[in-house]
């Protein structure tokens, strides 16, 4: 079976944000990248299992420039095959960055494409439904359980409240949560085999962003927590009525 | 012209977050002279429909084909897409609840419209849309350039207002598309609270409860209060609860008006997916817990004196009150 795994490049999550250029441009001085935790512990894990199970190859795909490419080797450390690395300048928004990974997906005829449940950066979620409109395949969100049986997956997802169950065949889309795969550390033998596989950089397509960034904004500082004597828990109570306006 | 809005139902009734994205819909659409249409998808009784007027819509199209009630993103979106050209729509407003996630990627690429996801405003005159981004973190302003625009609005950042009116229901023959995807089995949490990713008050509690046998006084104060009950992470990874009710970046992501933590320290995973509460109350018996820097209110203490008092405190609140 064939897996693609789109990976994309995120701030560490301990980064402390902020922004230049007038507030229109992340500021990325000092900034430690890092492979997007979902798409490495969940989507990438859970594919190198079904591959080690049943057989097959492992591809990560990257939309991005050569500076991506030693977090790319790290996907490669933890167990992938091979890359590739869609090589765009600038800023590409979801839409863009879907169009060049389903131009890879079609041409490669995958069995199962994988990514997490969103970026910790931009957090839209966009990206595996929107590849999986533009390749035509079905698209699953949100999965916390993936089992195949032949062509056959039984994936578990996360609806509100509760869960669903439901099969579906191959080839498919499927975004990863909590519960997929546990995040693997890459060993010294990951490391050095990375080294020396296959990180392939293809042109891009060039497809045109449907939106922009116009300007970011850091949310308001917090004013200072109002500390309550654990003895006077009704002030807390008025605090809330009064002042908060929540009860 | 008309803005289009998804209606989700779920077990034959219209969700809370449907109500929002009404008010959102009818409320862009009367600074551009526009009217808001809902799609409604899935078996619901007329008048629980007609109810969206109050929020301000002013038709539903009711697709009702028992077809849809296997799930699909892409069959909802193919329906959503044509609904769109059928009512002339140059917006489509879907909440993020997750089925809202897995849909309004697949309209946006569908109909190649630019998509604002985790829209926490309405649109300006140029549809810059404001969002939120990193987790909470930042937020970023969102130009769509295309005549056709997806705002996908993160539930419970809107709210729901209410007005007079009834929508027209209007019944669409529209059928899905063959679905590649065979629902098995759906199993829902019961009760009266709502689902946690559109519960307005929330009760969260984390390892400082030493043990599930605890949570009692959790329940208690989340039943005085009519709120969700929540978890965090290290406590839904030992199941001492329910896996959906663990909040933070790697669970759910909430944004509720007010969220009381009980007994979590506040590390920055778990803010991440919290700290766009409007009000965070947090009690912990350590002073230095790093969650009361992100609070509002905060109370130093045990959480086994202060949670039982602080329930018995709303309950005379409230029968105050009447």
């Amino acid at each position: 079976m064939k897996f693609l795994v789109c990976i994309s490049l995120v701030p560490d999550t301990t980064t402390k944000i902020s922004f230049v250029d007038n507030d229109t441009k992340f500021n990325n001085d000092k900034v430690q990248w890092i492979l997007n935790p979902y798409d490495e512990w969940y989507a990438l894990v859970r594919a190198l299992e079904l591959k080690e199970a049943n057989g097959g190859t492992v591809t990560v795909v990257n939309v991005g420039g050569a500076e991506n490419d030693q977090v790319i080797r790290k996907a490669l450390a933890i167990g992938a095959d091979d890359a590739i690395r869609i090589d765009a300048a600038g800023e590409l928004d979801s839409y863009a960055i879907a169009a060049e990974i389903a131009a890879v997906a079609k041409s490669g005829g995958y069995d199962m494409i994988l990514l997490g449940k969103e970026t910790i950066s931009y957090n839209g979620s966009n990206i595996g439904g929107m590849v999986a409109e533009l390749t035509d395949l079905p698209y699953v969100s949100y999965a916390s359980k993936l089992d195949m049986a032949g062509n056959t997956a039984t994936i578990e997802r996360e609806i509100e409240g509760g869960k669903e169950v439901l099969t579906v065949d191959t080839p498919f889309v499927i975004s990863a949560a909590k519960g997929m795969a546990e995040a693997r550390i890459p060993n010294m033998k990951g490391i050095m085999a990375a080294k020396t596989k296959p990180l392939q950089v293809v042109a891009p397509q060039g497809v045109a962003n449907l939106t922009s960034v116009v300007k970011y904004e850091l949310p308001p500082a917090k004013s200072a927590c109002k500390m309550i004597s654990p003895d006077n828990v009704e002030e807390l109570v008025q605090l809330l009525h009064n002042e908060a306006k929540m009860i | 012209m008309a803005i289009l809005f998804l209606v989700e139902i779920a077990g034959g009734k219209v969700k809370k977050a449907s109500f929002e994205v009404a008010s959102y819909a009818a409320q862009y659409g009367a600074s551009v002279g526009k009217e808001a249409v809902g799609l409604a998808i899935g078996s619901a009784s007329e008048a629980d429909l007609a109810q969206l007027g109050i929020y301000g819509a002013k038709k539903i199209i009711h697709a009702n084909n028992a077809g849809f009630d296997s799930f699909d993103a892409s069959a909802y979106a193919k329906a959503i897409a044509e609904v769109a050209g059928q009512v002339n729509a140059d917006t489509i407003v879907i909440s993020q609840t997750l089925t809202g996630k897995a849909v309004a990627p697949v309209v946006s690429a569908r109909l190649k419209a630019g998509i604002v996801s985790g829209a926490v405003g309405l649109p300006d005159a140029n549809f810059v849309v404001k969002k939120a981004a990193f987790s909470g973190k930042a937020f970023a302003y969102v130009k769509v350039e295309t005549p056709v625009k997806v705002v996908a609005l993160v539930p419970n950042s809107f709210g729901a207002s209410k007005g007079d009116g009834t929508a027209a229901v209007e019944a669409s023959a529209i059928a899905p598309a063959a679905s590649r995807i065979t629902v098995k089995e759906v199993v829902r949490q019961t009760g009266d609270v709502a689902p946690l990713p559109e519960a307005e008050l929330v009760v969260s509690a984390g390892r400082g409860m030493k043990g599930p046998e605890n949570w009692g006084i959790i329940e208690d104060l989340a039943n005085v209060l009519g709120a969700t009950t929540a978890c965090s992470r290290p406590v839904a990874d030992v199941h001492w609860r329910p896996h959906h009710e663990h909040v933070g970046q790697t669970g759910v992501a909430i944004r509720p008006n007010l969220y009381i933590a009980v007994g979590i320290s506040g590390a920055i995973q778990h803010l991440a997916g919290v700290n766009q509460s409007k009000c965070i109350v947090v009690i912990n018996k350590d002073p230095e817990a790093p969650f009361f820097k992100a609070a509002d209110y905060g109370i130093v203490g045990d959480a086994f004196e202060v949670v039982p008092k602080l329930t018995e405190a709303i309950k005379a609140f409230k029968a105050s009150q009447h």
